[in-house]
C-alpha cells in the first residue's frame, strides 16, 4: 500500500523538483536572484484576486485537457482541440448574438452550438483516420491552420462590426445569452473580491469533469475505450467495433472542446474579438500530460497552470525577473514528468512482475 | 538491385506526372479569365525553390529519425528553437555561422527527444508533443531576455541579412568572374511559346537568384540518398527501423541507432528553422514556422521516405506557399488548376468504378468551378491555407502504395524477444 | 571426432527477476560435433544460448570459446570469436534484400559500402551451403524455408564456425526437417560445430552426436544417442511421466453449431487467402485444422469471428445466418475465441487481471449492468473464480496481466472464455510457448468442455496436439481443405505429407 502510493506520488515529486531546479538555475545565469521571485510570486499568488483568476483560467484549461484526455484514453492524439475550440466558440459567439430567446435558454443553445462545431471539426480528422488511416497529429494540426487562419479569419473580415474603438469583432450576444458571475457565493465565504469576476462557466468544467470520470471508469463504453488504447487489436477480438470508435471518440473529444472558450465568450466579453484567447488547446495537451488523463489529475495540474500564469505576473511588474520564466518552467515539468512517469511506471512493472513470479516460482514469459 | 529498379520504374512515373501537370499549368495560366504568367515564371519558382527548403528540411529530418524508428512529431518544435537560435548568431556573427548554429540547436533538441524516447522509452508522440510545447516557452523567454534590448521584442527580433545570391552562368545569366554571361532560359522564358516557356520559367527559377544556403540545403537530398542507400552508417540506421532485434542481434548498437537518426532530425528541423528566419524572414517572430515541421512529416508520408520524392513534395508545398506571396491572380487561376485534377480524379473514380470518389471529387469540381467562375479574387485567407488543404488533399486522394519503416513508433527495448 | 571442445561452459548462472533461468549450468561441445540442446519450455535452453551469443551477460560462470576463456559483451564479440546464432525467431527485416540483411553489421568497405565486395562474399558462402535465391530480392517475398536458410548464411557469411541453431524445426514441416538435416550433415562435414536446440525427441536423436537436457534451469546429464531411448529422454526432462493429449470416447452430436459454406477471404490486396471452404463443428467436437503456418488459417479464424471481411459465403450458427454480423454480435451469440497470439489480440497486458477476466465479453451479463455502466464487482467475482478454477498463479487479480507468465496468461484467456455462456470456441495455437504444467491444462479444459457439449474449432502446429485432442482433422493448403483424416489413423508423418501438399488425398505425390 505504502508502495503504491510512493509510486504514485514519484513521478509528479521528481517533475516538481526538476522544474524549480531548473528554473532557479536559468534565473541565476539570467542574474536574477531566484529566492526573491519565488517570494514575490509566493505573495502575489495567496492573494484571493489571484487565486481566483487562477481558477477562471485552470476551468478552460481543465475542458481543453479533458477534450485531449478523452482522446488519449484511446491513444488517439486530438491535437486539433485548439482548431476546435476557437470554430466553436466563433460560431457560437456567431448564432448567440443572431437569435433571442429566453435567458437558461439562450446560454444552452449557445453552448450545443459551440459543442456542435467542435464535434464537426474533429469528427472530419475521425473520418480521415478511419477511411484513410491519416494519422490525427497530422489531420488535427491541418485543420487547425484552416480553421483559426482560415475560415474564423474570414468569416469575422466578413460579419465584423466596427465599434466606436475600431476593434475588429462580431456583434455582441444580448444579456439573455449571458453566464452569471459567481463572486456572489464566494463572498458567502470570504472577504469581497475586487477588480476580478468568477466565471459562472466553472461549474460546467466541474461537471464535464465528473461525466468524463464516470464515462472512462464505470461505463461499458469507457472500457471499449481504455481497451482500444490499450490494445486495439485484443479490443478488436473482443467485440470493439474500432471505426466506429474512433469516431466517436473524436466527436466526443471534439464536443468537449468546443466548450473551452466559453467561459470567457459567455461571463466576460459576450463578444468574439481578436482578444480571444488562444493557444489554450495546445496547453490543454501538456495539462492532460502531467494529469496522466484522470479527472482528478487534470484538475490538479490545470490549477497548477493556471496558478502559474497568473502569480508569475507579479515578475513583470516587479522586473527582477522575466515572466517568461514561467514558459520554460512549465515546458520542463512537461518533459520531466512525461520521462518520470514512465520510468516509474516501467518500475511499478518490473516489481509487479517480480512479485508475480516469487508467488508462483515460474519463469515470466 | 532491386530497390533500385522500382526506383526507376518511380522515377519514369513521376516524370510523367511532372510533365502533365506542367501541360496543365500551362494551359491554365494561359487560358485563365484573368491570365497570370505568375505559375511558371522564375520568379514564382525561385522563391518556391526558397520556400520548399524549410519543408524539405523538416521532412527529411522525419525521414531520419523514422528510418531509425523514432517517429519524431518534435520537428515543428525543433524548427522553432532553430529559427530563434539562427536568428540570434546571424546577428552576432552572421548568417553561415547563424544557420549552424540552428542546425547544432536542432541537434541538442534531437538528443534530448533521443534520451527520452530511446532511454527512457516515452511514448514518441508524447515526447514529441512535449518538445513542441517547450519550444515556444523557450524561444518566447530568450527573446526576452535576448532581443528586447537589441531593437526586437519579446515575439521578435531585430531584422538580420541573409547570405548572399548567385545565378548559374549561361543557364540564367550568372556572373562568371565579373563577366555576365547570357541568359538562355531567360530568353526562352520571355519568348512566350506555350508550355515550352513555362518549362524555362520552371527550370530557370532552380538556377536563378538563389542563395548559397539554399544550394547548400538542397544538396543534402543526394547525400541522404548515398548515406542511408550505399553506406554501412545507411544500412544500419534503416535495419533499426525496420528490424531493431534484427540489427541487435548482428552487434549493432541499436540505441546508437536511434540516437543518430533523432539528432540527424534534429539538425535538419533545426537547419530548415534557421533557413526559414535567416534567409527567407529576415528575421525571428514568433509562430513563423506555421506548422512547416507537421507539413514536413506530411510530405515525407507523400515522399514515401524517399529523399527525391520527398523533395518534389516540398518543392509543390513550396509553390503553394509562394502563391500567397506573389500576383493575387494567380491563386484564382489556380482554382482551375484545382478544377482540372478534381475532374481527373472523377474520371480516375469512374475507371475504378469507385463511385464514392467519382462522386466527391464531382461535387467538389462543380462547387470549385462555380467558385472560379463566379468570383474575381479569391479571399485573401485561402492561399494562407493552401498547403495545409493541399496535405490534406494529398492524404485523402492519393492513392501510391506506401512502405513506412516497419518498426516504427514502437519503443524499442534490448533483450525483450 | 577431436577431443578438443570447442565451446566449455562451466557454472552458468542467470537471474531474472523473480526467476532463475540458469543455474550452475555446465556445458561440453566438442569440436565438429552437432550437440543438441533439449529440455521443456522454460526449461533455460535460449537463456543459455543467448548467454553464449553475447545477447545477455551470465550473472555466474566462465565461458572458454576454442579453450580460450572469453567474456562477450554484445554479439559482436561472440562473432568475432566464430560463434554464430539463429533465433527461432527470424531476424531478417522484411523491406531490406536479402544481401542487405545477409551483410548487415559486417559490411565489406569503410563508411561506403563495397557492394562488390560483399556480393562477391555471399556468392562463395551461398555455393557452398546452396542458395538458390536472388540476393537482391526483397526478404518478404521469401517462404519459411528460404528465410531460414538466408538466416544460417548470414552466420556462415560473418565466418562462424560454431552455429547455434534455436528451434530450427520448430517452423518446418517433416519433409524441410529432412532438408535441414542434410545441410547440417554437409556443415559438420566442413568442419563446422553445431549447437541445436529442440524439444522433438525423435529428431534429436536422428541428427545429434551428443545431447545435453536441462531441466529447470539445470544441467541434467549429457548422454549419447546410442544409449538412450525418446523414453529416456523424456523422463530426463520432464523428470516425470510425460502429459499426452489423447482424447478418447466420442462425445460427437449430430446437432451442427457451426457451419461455414463457401467461405472465400481476400488479403487487402486482393489477393484470395481463403477460397470457398465448406466447414461444419457438431455440438461436442473438436474439428482439428493441420497446415503449415500462412495458409490461410489465421484468415479463416478471423472471418469466424467477423474480424476479416468475407468477400463470399455464409456462416450459420445454429441455422441461424452470422455472416453479416459484427465481431460484437458474435461474441455475445456465444463465440469465445483463444487467439494465436495472446499478447496481441488476447490481452491488455497494462491491465490488472480482472478487467481482462471481462475481455470479449464486456458487453454480457455478468458484467454489465443497466445496459450501460460496468459492474465491478460481479467481474472481480468472476476473475477471482476463473482464477482458482482453472489454477491461475498470480498473486491477486489486481496485477497487470504482463506480471504473470505465459502458462498463466494463456490459462486466464482459456479460462475466461471458458466460464463465459458460449457455444462455439475457436482455439488458435491454445498451448504454443507454454510449460508442460500449463499445457496439460488446456488439453484438460478442452476435453471437459468438449464433453459439455462446446463445438470446437482447434488450429495448431503441435501435429501430436491436433492428432490427440481432435475427432476430425481438415489439412489446409492454400486456402483450401486438401484432406480430411480421422486422427485415429494419422502420424504427423502422413499429415506433413498433405500439408506440403506432396501427398494429396486423390493420388500420391
Amino acid at each position: 500500500m505504502i508502495k503504491r502510493i510512493g509510486y504514485a506520488l514519484a513521478a509528479p515529486t521528481i517533475a516538481a523538483v526538476v522544474a524549480i531546479l531548473l528554473s532557479a538555475v536559468v534565473l541565476l545565469i539570467n542574474g536574477s536572484d531566484p529566492v526573491v521571485a519565488l517570494q514575490a510570486v509566493i505573495e502575489h499568488g495567496t492573494q484571493l484576486e489571484t487565486n481566483i483568476e487562477a481558477l477562471n483560467r485552470a476551468s478552460a484549461l481543465y475542458l481543453s485537457a479533458i477534450a485531449v484526455a478523452i482522446g488519449f484514453r484511446m491513444s488517439l492524439f486530438n491535437i486539433g482541440v485548439e482548431g476546435q475550440y476557437v470554430l466553436g466558440a466563433f460560431m457560437a459567439a456567431a448564432v448567440g448574438a443572431q437569435i433571442s430567446l429566453p435567458p437558461v435558454l439562450h446560454v444552452l443553445v449557445i453552448i450545443l452550438t459551440a459543442m456542435a462545431v467542435g464535434a464537426v471539426w474533429s469528427g472530419i480528422a475521425g473520418v480521415m483516420k478511419v477511411t484513410r488511416n491519416i494519422h490525427e497529429v497530422i489531420s488535427t494540426i491541418m485543420l487547425n491552420v484552416i480553421g483559426v487562419a482560415g475560415i474564423v479569419s474570414y468569416l469575422l473580415s466578413r460579419w465584423k462590426v466596427e465599434d466606436a474603438n475600431l476593434d475588429t469583432k462580431l456583434a455582441d450576444i444580448p444579456a439573455s445569452g449571458w453566464m452569471p458571475s459567481l463572486n456572489t457565493w464566494v463572498e458567502l465565504f470570504t472577504r469581497d473580491i475586487k477588480r476580478v469576476q468568477l466565471h459562472g462557466f466553472v461549474l460546467v468544467a466541474v461537471a464535464v469533469g465528473i461525466g468524463y470520470h464516470l464515462l472512462i471508469n464505470k461505463t461499458r463504453l469507457g472500457f471499449d475505450l481504455r481497451a482500444t488504447g490499450a490494445n486495439p487489436l485484443a479490443a478488436e477480438a473482443s467485440g470493439v467495433p474500432p471505426k466506429r470508435t474512433i469516431i466517436v471518440a473524436m466527436l466526443l473529444s471534439g464536443a468537449v472542446a468546443g466548450l473551452v472558450g466559453l467561459g470567457q465568450l459567455l461571463g466576460v466579453d459576450h463578444n468574439y474579438n481578436l482578444r480571444f484567447a488562444q493557444m489554450l488547446g495546445f496547453a490543454g495537451i501538456a495539462v492532460a500530460l502531467l494529469g496522466r488523463n484522470n479527472a482528478w489529475g487534470i484538475a490538479f495540474a490545470a490549477y497548477l497552470f493556471g496558478w502559474l500564469e497568473r502569480a508569475s505576473g507579479v515578475l513583470a511588474i516587479k522586473g527582477d525577473a522575466p515572466r517568461e520564466i514561467v514558459t520554460i518552467m512549465i515546458g520542463v515539468i512537461i518533459l520531466s514528468a512525461v520521462i518520470a512517469f514512465a520510468v516509474v511506471e516501467r518500475r511499478r512493472l518490473a516489481d509487479m512482475v517480480r512479485q508475480a513470479a516469487a508467488a508462483t516460482q515460474e519463469a515470466p514469459s | 538491385m532491386t530497390t533500385m529498379v522500382k526506383e526507376g520504374t518511380s522515377k519514369a512515373r513521376l516524370l510523367i506526372v511532372l510533365a502533365s501537370m506542367l501541360v496543365a499549368v500551362s494551359a491554365v495560366q494561359n487560358f485563365a479569365r484573368f491570365p497570370t504568367e505568375d505559375l511558371t515564371s522564375s520568379g514564382t519558382w525561385s522563391i518556391a525553390v526558397a520556400w520548399s527548403v524549410p519543408i524539405l528540411m523538416a521532412a527529411l529530418g522525419g525521414m531520419f529519425a523514422e528510418r531509425a524508428g523514432i517517429v519524431n512529431i518534435g520537428l515543428e518544435g525543433m524548427m522553432i528553437i532553430g529559427t530563434w537560435v539562427g536568428a540570434f548568431y546571424t546577428l552576432l556573427a552572421g548568417p553561415w555561422v547563424g544557420i549552424i548554429a540552428g542546425g547544432l540547436a536542432g541537434v541538442v533538441a534531437g538528443a534530448v527527444m533521443a534520451l527520452a524516447t530511446v532511454t527512457f522509452k516515452v511514448d514518441q508522440i508524447i515526447a514529441g508533443v512535449a518538445i513542441n510545447l517547450m519550444a515556444p516557452g523557450l524561444t518566447r523567454f530568450l527573446s526576452d531576455v535576448h532581443f528586447s534590448d537589441r531593437g526586437g521584442s519579446i515575439t521578435q527580433s531585430p531584422t538580420i541579412v541573409g547570405v548572399s545570391r548567385f545565378s548559374v552562368p549561361f543557364l540564367s545569366g550568372g556572373n562568371l568572374f565579373g563577366w555576365k554571361s547570357p541568359d538562355l532560359l531567360g530568353a526562352v522564358e520571355r519568348a512566350h511559346i506555350i508550355v515550352l516557356s513555362d518549362l524555362a520559367g520552371v527550370v530557370r527559377g532552380l538556377f536563378w537568384n538563389m542563395s548559397w544556403w539554399t544550394l547548400a540545403l538542397l544538396l543534402i537530398v543526394p547525400f541522404s540518398v548515398w548515406l542511408l542507400w550505399r553506406t554501412s552508417f545507411g544500412l544500419r540506421l534503416r535495419s533499426c527501423g525496420e528490424h531493431p532485434d534484427a540489427a541487435d542481434s548482428l552487434g549493432v548498437n541499436v540505441y546508437l541507432y536511434k540516437f543518430y537518426g533523432v539528432m540527424i532530425s534534429g539538425l535538419l528541423a533545426g537547419l530548415g528553422g534557421a533557413f526559414l528566419a535567416v534567409e527567407l524572414s529576415g528575421l525571428y517572430k514568433e509562430g513563423q514556422t506555421q506548422g512547416k515541421g507537421f507539413i514536413g512529416l506530411a510530405t515525407l508520408i507523400f515522399g514515401n521516405w524517399r529523399p527525391i520524392l520527398t523533395f518534389f513534395g516540398a518543392l509543390l508545398f513550396g509553390f503553394t506557399e509562394t502563391l500567397r506571396l506573389r500576383d493575387p491572380d494567380a491563386p484564382h487561376a489556380l482554382l482551375l488548376l484545382v478544377v482540372i485534377a478534381l475532374i481527373y480524379l472523377a474520371v480516375r473514380g469512374a475507371q475504378k468504378r469507385n463511385w464514392v470518389s467519382l462522386g466527391v471529387s464531382a461535387l467538389a469540381a462543380v462547387v470549385i468551378g462555380f467558385a472560379y467562375f463566379t468570383s474575381e479574387g479569391v479571399p485573401d485567407q485561402l492561399p494562407k491555407i493552401t498547403p495545409h488543404l493541399t496535405v490534406l488533399a494529398v492524404l485523402m486522394f492519393g492513392t501510391r502504395k506506401l512502405r513506412p519503416p516497419a518498426a516504427e513508433g514502437i519503443p524499442w527495448s534490448k533483450g525483450e524477444h | 571426432m577431436s577431443e578438443t571442445l570447442a565451446v566449455e561452459l562451466v557454472g552458468i548462472t542467470k537471474r531474472f527477476p523473480g526467476v532463475i533461468a540458469n543455474q550452475d549450468v555446465n556445458l561440453d561441445v566438442r569440436d565438429g560435433e552437432i550437440h543438441a540442446i533439449c529440455g521443456e519450455n522454460g526449461a533455460g535452453k535460449s537463456t543459455l544460448m543467448k548467454i553464449l551469443y553475447g545477447m545477455q551477460p551470465a550473472d555466474e560462470g566462465t565461458m572458454k570459446v576454442n579453450g580460450e576463456l572469453v567474456n562477450f559483451h554484445s554479439p559482436k564479440d561472440a562473432i568475432a570469436r566464430g560463434v554464430g546464432m539463429v533465433h527461432q525467431h527470424f531476424m531478417l527485416a522484411d523491406n531490406l534484400t536479402v544481401l542487405e540483411n545477409v551483410i548487415l553489421g559486417a559490411e565489406p568497405g569503410h563508411g561506403a559500402i563495397d557492394f562488390a565486395e560483399a556480393r562477391r562474399h555471399l556468392d562463395e558462402v551461398g555455393e557452398a551451403y546452396g542458395l538458390t535465391i536472388d540476393p537482391n530480392d526483397l526478404v518478404e517475398t521469401l517462404e519459411v524455408g528460404e528465410r531460414q536458410r538466408v538466416e544460417i548464411i548470414k552466420v556462415l557469411f560473418r565466418g562462424a564456425k560454431i552455429l547455434i541453431l534455436d528451434e530450427p524445426t520448430a517452423v518446418l514441416v517433416p519433409q524441410e526437417v529432412e532438408e535441414l538435416f542434410r545441410n547440417m550433415r554437409e556443415l559438420k562435414a566442413q568442419g563446422h560445430t553445431i549447437i541445436f536446440i529442440d524439444h522433438k525427441l525423435d529428431e534429436v536423436l536422428e541428427i545429434a552426436d551428443r545431447i545435453t537436457v536441462l531441466r529447470r534451469g539445470k544441467t541434467v546429464a549429457t548422454v549419447e544417442p546410442s544409449e538412450v531411448t525418446t523414453h529416456d529422454l523424456a523422463e530426463l526432462m520432464v523428470g516425470s511421466e510425460l502429459p499426452s493429449p489423447e482424447t478418447r470416447e466420442s462425445t460427437v452430436t449430430d446437432h451442427v453449431v457451426l457451419e461455414v459454406r463457401g467461405l472465400t477471404v481476400d488479403a487487402a490486396d486482393g489477393s484470395p487467402r481463403v477460397r470457398g471452404v465448406d466447414l461444419t463443428v457438431h455440438r461436442g467436437e473438436i474439428v482439428g485444422i493441420a497446415g503449415v503456418e500462412g495458409n490461410g488459417q489465421g484468415e479463416l479464424v478471423e472471418a469466424i469471428l467477423g474480424i476479416a471481411p468475407v468477400s463470399a459465403g455464409t456462416l450459420l450458427l445454429e441455422g441461424e445466418d452470422i455472416t453479416k454480423w459484427s465481431v460484437r454480435q458474435r461474441r455475445e451469440a456465444g463465440f469465445g475465441y483463444v487467439p494465436e497470439d495472446r499478447h496481441r489480440r488476447g490481452m491488455l497486458l497494462a491491465s490488472p487481471l480482472w478487467e481482462n477476466t471481462m475481455l470479449g465479453q464486456q458487453s454480457r451479463v455478468p458484467f454489465v449492468k443497466g445496459g450501460l455502466w460496468i459492474d465491478k464487482k460481479a467481474a472481480r467475482e468472476r476473475s477471482s473464480m476463473v482464477v482458482s478454477d482453472f489454477d491461475v498463479r498470480t498473486p491477486s487479480i489486481d496485477v497487470p496481466a504482463k506480471a504473470l507468465s505465459g502458462g498463466n496468461q494463456q490459462k486466464l484467456i482459456i479460462g475466461r472464455e471458458m466460464s463465459a455462456d458460449i457455444r462455439v470456441l475457436i482455439a488458435a495455437h491454445p498451448t504454443r510457448g507454454i510449460d508442460v504444467g500449463a499445457q496439460a491444462a488446456v488439453w484438460e479444459s478442452l476435453r471437459t468442455a468438449r464433453s459439455q457439449g462446446l463445438a470446437t474449432l482447434l488450429i495448431s502446429a503441435d501435429l501430436d496436439e491436433l492428432i490427440g485432442l481432435s475427432d476430425r482433422l481438415l489439412v489446409m493448403l492454400r486456402g483450401a481443405f486438401t484432406a480430411e483424416l480421422d486422427p485415429a489413423e494419422a502420424t504427423p508423418r502422413i499429415l506433413g505429407g498433405y500439408m506440403t501438399g506432396a501427398v494429396t488425398e486423390s493420388g500420391q505425390g
